[in-house]
């Protein structure tokens, strides 16, 4: 019943969605105010009827109830509840759910909050959302229904992919929806200009909350997915440069350039047409993605349930949603007109150089992601090829090489017109940190890489310039004390986000740095009582024994780990069975200090005639390797400080005239 | 001009929709997105080290194993049927002089040790890897699989399927010489 309830929400979704298209659109065309009211409360009606079809799917898996189809193949009812109710999720049906869903919610959200919006932009903003709301609910609908039953119902389920039974997964799928779809906003903004005709500041001031948003929840996704490959695929590794990672990397890299380009149109109210075209271009990423991970045309370690039918209603909605706004785009830009100029050193500059480089970073992954399709597809299947880590590495990062560099330096130049020098000059300390880094790491870990110490001295020259600039827009030590604090805080939140966000991305560099670089690993297999060596440690196996958990046996291993001081730690890898889906993960033991990781996994065991039992071991020394998610929490960090900037909360400043209007929601002067 | 450059990214992308249009109406029709030609060819063999299946079982080797002589690697499984089929001529070219190695690919440890004791083991050495982590590395399609490398450690080719008699004497011998040469 509660199945059919869902059904049903999900149906009306749908109509309402189509509704929504027309009623706001024809109303702001002809300037009518009450069609256009009605844009508002129908974003908010169908992101309603999506919560009840969502929770009528989420009740199902609670309850267990296999007579839903989706639920049979993903449920089982031995399962904890967590993972009950995250496999609402871990499929294919119930996450285009949820990925309607929030799309929804941030159309319902321009509908709220967007009551200092132009009428008639936020009525095509819903309409355009709508539009990418009503393709995506006629796919689930017709291609994907996560209500269907089954008759008679299964006795129980066949249980979720015990890979993704995991804390840090439950999470990341709506952590990545919400950036992924978040770039909707961007994406509906751009093409509503289009229509208009007109961006202006307020355009710019508008798209950047929503952007940023999106983006804090993309870093937050991607970093918890990454995390996750670390600690439960047992490899050791934390990016692979797999499609499916890569599906998640684009949007990232587009929708970071975005950030900064609409900086621009907000302050110097320049740079338009280039950010409309970046808006469209992040959102497309976005679907790309969702095309690329369901259709089935690629391999990934991180296969989802793939289908190349559904990869063709994906690709016709690609084509209709981006091939239009890019259409429109080449039709209405010559319209709009740019309005501040600035010389190439200045701020804008500093930032066309960031769109630039991104966007280049950004065609390289793209580029090495569809070289094989588009080989194989020219060649008529004949020439086949992967791509792998070292093209990316090659390519990616001598481009964000420059960019690093350049990080520190845009800050530090004025709008409009720079002065290079003078920025230099501030950045002695910032050249100083670089060279001691440079140095000290040299010392510190002679046997390296060669480009690793200066990869580390970009990071500190990173850090140390992200310093710089903070303090130099609080005199720090230029001014008296009392000066400073008064300085410190007036600060705009926006810019301390800024600081914050830069110093994270420095601590991760360093992270993928050492990560890369020094990492000593070790395979061999050792029976109990023995011991195997890697680098100052000594590991020995001492006990390995059996247990049970909710819904699978164990096999957990004991080490003991020495160092050369004589130390000792204790660690307990876990291999896991999974008897309902006959599936096996491991579960790494990794003790962590602020420097490296230590990382063991235990494979699977095999008996020799003389020696007894002997188990497969892998264990390695990750040097830095915590400083790539604490780098990504950081910029996580900065991106909400300064998302809790006051001007984002307050809205345009034109609203600052007016008295401001209750919290609780005084009704909203007629739009 | 300006015109040119604004319809260009919907004309790069209406192609792009039609080279993943085509690809996925294949998929459709069964093409098998994970099958990949050797990526190795002409390249140095993957330095992946490998355990031993088990302690009677000559075993465990490195990418470094491989050089100094021409060598070759097998990538075979207990549950692998042709794998058997092509175990004979593999184990007349060990008896040759030929190093063999053997990649025991997805594969439980007691399985692999009692098929190499009943079938008889030819191989220089045996590296297990039940979780197909080499493989990845070795780009393996499918098994069997058996690939020549020269002395300088360089993959010079690649035989997927069986090995028959036929293919034996028309490619593998040929190549072998090929590869000393």
């Amino acid at each position: 019943m509660i199945a059919e309830i869902g059904q049903f929400a999900l149906l009306l979704a749908l109509i309402i969605a189509a509704a929504q298209v027309v009623v706001p659109m024809v109303g702001a065309a002809r300037t009518d105010a009450t069609l256009m009211a009605f844009g508002s409360r129908m974003a908010v009606a169908q992101a309603a009827l999506l919560a009840a079809a969502f929770a009528a799917l989420t009740y199902g898996f609670v309850v267990s109830d296999f007579s839903v189809s989706v639920v049979f193949q993903n449920s089982h009812s031995l399962k904890p509840m967590l993972y009950k109710v995250s496999g609402v999720w871990g499929n294919h049906e119930g996450s285009m759910l949820m990925w309607v869903l929030i799309l929804a919610i941030f159309g319902a959200a321009v509908a709220v909050f967007g009551r200092n919006l132009p009428p008639t932009l936020k009525a095509r903003v819903l309409s355009v959302q709508a539009m990418i709301g009503v393709a995506f609910l006629a796919f689930i609908v017709f291609t994907s229904n996560p209500f269907m039953r089954l008759d008679p119902a299964p006795f129980d389920g066949t249980g979720l992919n015990p890979l993704l039974q995991d804390p840090g997964l439950a999470f990341h799928p709506p952590l990545l929806y919400l950036g992924y779809v978040g770039f909707s906003m961007a994406f509906s903004f751009a093409v509503a200009a289009l229509i208009e005709g007109r961006v202006d500041a307020a355009w710019g001031r508008w798209v950047r909350p929503w952007t940023l948003a999106a983006w804090v929840f993309l870093t937050g996704g991607i970093a918890l997915g990454s995390w996750w490959a670390y600690y439960e695929l047992g490899w050791g590794g934390w990016w692979f440069w797999d499609p499916v990672e890569n599906a998640s990397f684009m949007p990232w890299l587009f929708g970071t350039a975005l950030l900064h380009s609409s900086i621009v149109v907000e302050k110097r109210d320049s740079l338009k047409s280039w950010t409309i075209l970046l808006a469209i271009l992040t959102f497309s990423m976005s679907l790309l993605g969702t095309f690329l991970v369901r259709s089935g045309v690629l391999t990934s370690v991180h296969a989802f349930a793939s289908d190349p039918a559904r990869g063709i209603f994906i690709l016709i909605i690609l084509l209709v949603t981006v091939g239009g706004a890019l259409s429109l785009f080449a039709w209405r830009a010559p319209t709009i007109r740019g309005g501040g100029l600035f010389a190439p050193v200045s701020r804008e500059g500093a930032l066309v150089l960031n769109n630039l480089l991104l966007t280049l970073a950004c065609a390289t992954v793209l580029l090495g992601t569809l070289y094989p399709l588009i080989l194989e597809a020219a060649s008529g299947g004949a020439s086949r090829v992967s791509v792998g880590p070292p093209y990316f590495n090659a390519t990616f990062a001598p481009i964000m090489v420059p960019l690093v560099a350049a990080i520190a330096i845009g800050p530090l130049l004025a709008w409009k017109r720079g002065n290079l020098k003078a920025a230099t000059v501030k950045l002695r300390i910032a050249g100083v940190a670089a060279g001691g880094a440079i140095v000290i790491t040299f010392i510190a870990v002679p046997g390296g890489p060669i480009l690793a110490p200066f990869a580390m001295g970009l990071a500190a020259w990173l850090a140390a310039g992200a310093m710089v600039e903070w303090g130099s827009r609080i005199k720090l030590f230029s001014a008296p004390v009392a000066e400073s604090w008064r300085r410190l805080t007036g600060l705009p939140r926006a810019a301390s986000g800024m600081t914050v966000a830069h110093l994270g991305l420095a601590i991760m560099i360093a992270g993928i740095t050492g990560a890369s670089a020094w990492r000593t690993e070790l395979i061999t297999t050792l029976a109990i009582g023995e011991s195997a060596q890697a680098q100052n440690y000594s590991l020995t196996l001492q006990a390995v024994e059996n247990g049970r958990g909710p819904n699978y046996n164990f096999e957990r291993g004991t080490f003991l780990l020495t160092d050369r001081d004589g130390d000792t730690l204790l660690m307990y890898p876990e291999r896991r069975f999974f008897p309902v889906a006959g599936q096996t993960t491991t579960e790494a033991a990794i003790k962590t200090t602020l420097l490296a990781d230590l990382y063991a996994v235990i494979g699977e065991s095999r008996s020799a005639q003389d020696a007894g039992q002997k188990w497969t071991v892998r264990f390695f020394i990750n040097p830095m390797v915590p400083w790539l998610w604490l780098g990504a929490f950081v910029m996580v960090g900065g991106g909400l400080l300064s998302l809790s900037d006051r001007r984002h909360r307050v809205g345009a400043p034109r609203r600052k005239q007016r008295p401001v209007p209750g919290v609780s929601g005084a009704p909203a002067p007629a739009e | 001009m300006r015109r040119l450059l604004l319809i260009l990214p919907v004309v790069l992308f209406v192609i792009l929709i039609g080279v993943l249009a085509v690809l996925t109406l294949q998929t459709k029709e069964g093409r098998d997105p994970s099958l990949i030609p050797s990526a190795l060819l002409d390249k140095p063999a993957p330095e992946i080290q490998l355990a031993a299946v088990s302690d009677d079982i000559p075993g465990g080797f490195a990418g470094a194993d491989l050089r100094g002589r021409v060598t070759m690697v097998n990538v075979f499984a207990s549950w692998c049927v042709p794998c058997l089929a092509e175990h004979p001529l593999i184990t007349r070219l060990a008896e040759d002089g030929v190093p063999v190695y053997a990649i025991n690919h997805r594969d439980s440890a007691p399985e692999a040790s009692k098929w190499l004791k009943v079938n008889g083991n030819p191989f220089t050495a045996v590296g297990f890897d039940p979780e197909g982590r080499a493989s990845v590395e070795w780009g393996v399609t499918g098994v069997p699989e058996t690939y020549i490398i020269n002395a300088e450690g360089i993959v010079t080719f690649k035989h997927a399927g069986p090995i028959t008699a036929k293919v034996l004497k028309d490619t593998i011998l040929p190549k072998l010489r090929e590869a000393g040469e």
